[in-house]
């Protein structure tokens, strides 16, 4: 299944084919539009929350058709709850689909997480016990939406505060098994990893060594927030609301010198800062990019393409 | 997890005197309890937070503490239908209107309701509005079985208080000092180009132009509007309409049969 939104029969497409560039790329916001149209320093690709452009016209879709006029897209799901028991909500399936129609984007992503129920939008990524029958149905749920969008689709890693007692698989594994299933690519969120690994007390660096780093597409890197557990130990939120940790840039350094360079998006949801200083950390992401990404073992089966 | 799991799980998310769902733990043997408060907290937080981020001028006036309270209010009663947030709170004008500490400001519902209004209007499928010369093409004799096309981002919000004057007030960050709020103002929504206009109609034009949406020809909209509002000026009131983008078309009935 294709990845990127033209195939050759496509009469004239109405964007560029372009697949997202190995290079960094920032989350959207509203308010950087205008500076970013302005800027004539190259960014990478821009991706975007589809929940966003849900609505039927006026100004979200013309900066965003300017953006993508511009720039390669990457359409990030944040709502279709792919690990609801009560299966995918087929209305909102359409509605992105029409998003994905609208836009042709480089790269569309989901969540392993679910995020509503009969009783409403909980507007959070829920985690899921690992299991077989989890397993099952979140595979079924991830080719349902391949299907209907006609593309293949990158499933995020999750950040996560509980364990199930009844998890019978290693995440990565789970994982792993969900890609194999579906044929779906995976998006790796290196600021989940150090979350989870801080939250749940393994090393990063083993989950890393477990994850099938050969089918990540995308990397996500992020800022987050410290609390306490109940212990008075460090719990991370996931708050996407600060520059990316220094642990997780080293952890980024190892990732892009084994994966070679990937498309790389720096998550800045909250606390929004002005557009330049979002632009220093894809700066900081483009110097690593630079530096290890030639040099990597799988760095390769980029350069080939 | 068995089926109901994330029902539990939801029920527990969602109100914090429920215990933790059952299977839920952590990594050596530790306590789950504030790791399980930080998904309640995020839901809470955010939802709370798409609802200030729709109804700012609600928050304004009352400001965040009694914003966030009635939030939590409207959680409870009518909690986010669907992943797209900006089409969330369709009921809290209503809540703010039988909310009995609020007695004092009922101009607030009606204030909501014009914030609703507007971000509907924001997001509203794109149409060209009708030229407003486009009335002078057709021949005086058939004005009268002229019908029209509304606009896909007009709203009608009638408001027995000064609604729009607090709407923009409160969203220009200006005080309330010379607002009368019980002066009634009806006000109307559009997008006439990129951005949404919000403006106040003259005593008769929001029932004249309800009247217009609902394919009433020009002259049974002005005759009805007349009966109730005998005061009412059809030409300044029709050229408001037009300049404020409410229309995509206008069409002429087909001539009647002798």
């Amino acid at each position: 299944m294709r990845s990127t939104p033209c195939s050759p029969q496509t009469e004239t497409p109405r964007f560029s084919c372009a697949p997202l560039p190995p290079r960094a790329g920032a989350g959207l916001k509203p308010g950087h539009v205008d500076q970013i149209l302005a800027d004539d320093r190259p960014v990478g690709f821009f991706e975007v929350h589809a929940e966003n452009y849900m609505g039927a016209g006026g100004a979200p879709h013309r900066a965003l058709t300017a953006i993508r006029e511009r720039f390669p897209l990457s359409v990030h799901g944040v709502g279709l709850s792919i690990g609801s028991e009560s299966g995918i909500d087929p209305t909102h399936l359409e509605r992105l689909a029409r998003v994905v129609e609208r836009y042709e984007p480089a790269m569309v992503s989901e969540h392993l997480a679910w995020s509503s129920h009969e009783t409403g939008y909980f507007n959070d990524l829920l985690p899921v016990p690992y299991t077989a029958e989890t397993l099952d149905r979140v595979a079924r749920h991830v080719s349902q939406v391949q299907e209907r969008l006609k593309r293949r689709i990158l499933i995020e890693n999750p950040s996560t505060y509980v364990l199930f007692e009844n998890s019978t698989m290693a995440e990565t594994d789970f994982i792993r098994e969900i890609a194999a299933r579906s044929g779906c690519g995976l998006l790796l969120d290196i600021n989940n990893v150090f979350v989870s690994a801080t939250n749940h007390s393994f090393q990063p660096l083993q989950y890393l060594r477990r994850f099938p780093l050969e089918l990540v597409e995308e990397i996500h890197l992020a800022g987050h927030a410290e609390d306490l557990d109940d212990e008075g130990e460090p719990l991370l939120i996931d708050a996407h609301d600060r520059p990316v940790a220094e642990a997780v840039w080293k952890l980024f350094e190892i990732v892009i010198s084994q994966t070679g360079p990937l498309p790389t998006l720096i998550e800045w949801n909250n606390d929004v800062p002005d557009w330049p200083v979002l632009r220093r950390e894809l700066s900081l992401a483009d110097a690593i990019l630079d530096r290890l990404g030639p040099a990597s073992l799988l760095g390769s089966r980029h350069a080939a393409e | 997890m068995r089926p109901a799991a994330q029902s539990l799980f939801a029920a527990a998310l969602i109100d914090p005197e429920r215990p933790l769902p059952e299977g839920i733990t952590a990594a050596r043997g530790k306590a789950a309890d504030r790791r399980f408060a930080v998904y309640r907290n995020t839901v809470t937080v955010t939802r709370i937070d798409a609802l200030a981020a729709i109804f700012p001028a609600i928050e304004r006036l009352v400001g965040q503490e009694a914003f966030r309270s009635l939030a939590r209010l409207h959680l409870v009663e009518e909690p986010p239908a669907s992943p797209v947030l900006f089409e969330y709170g369709a009921g809290f004008a209503a809540l703010l209107e039988r909310t009995e500490p609020l007695r004092p400001y009922p101009y607030l519902a009606d204030v909501a309701r014009l914030e609703r209004a507007w971000l509907d209007a924001v997001h509203a499928e794109d149409a060209l509005p009708l030229d407003p010369t486009a009335l002078g093409a057709i021949p005086q004799e058939r004005l009268n079985d002229v019908i029209f096309t509304a606009h896909p981002a007009t709203r009608i919000v009638e408001s027995r208080f000064a609604a729009v004057s607090i709407f923009s007030a409160s969203r220009g960050h200006r005080p309330l000092d010379g607002i009368r709020p019980q002066e009634p103002e009806d006000g109307l929504v559009t997008r006439p180009g990129h951005t949404v206009e919000v403006r106040r109609l003259a005593p008769g034009a929001a029932p004249f132009l309800k009247a217009l949406i609902r394919g009433e020809t020009l002259a049974a909209a002005a005759s009805h509007t007349l009966a109730s509002h005998p005061g009412f000026a059809l030409p300044a009131a029709l050229s408001v309409l037009l300049e404020a983008g409410v229309f995509t078309a206008c069409t002429l009935l087909p001539a009647r049969m002798e």
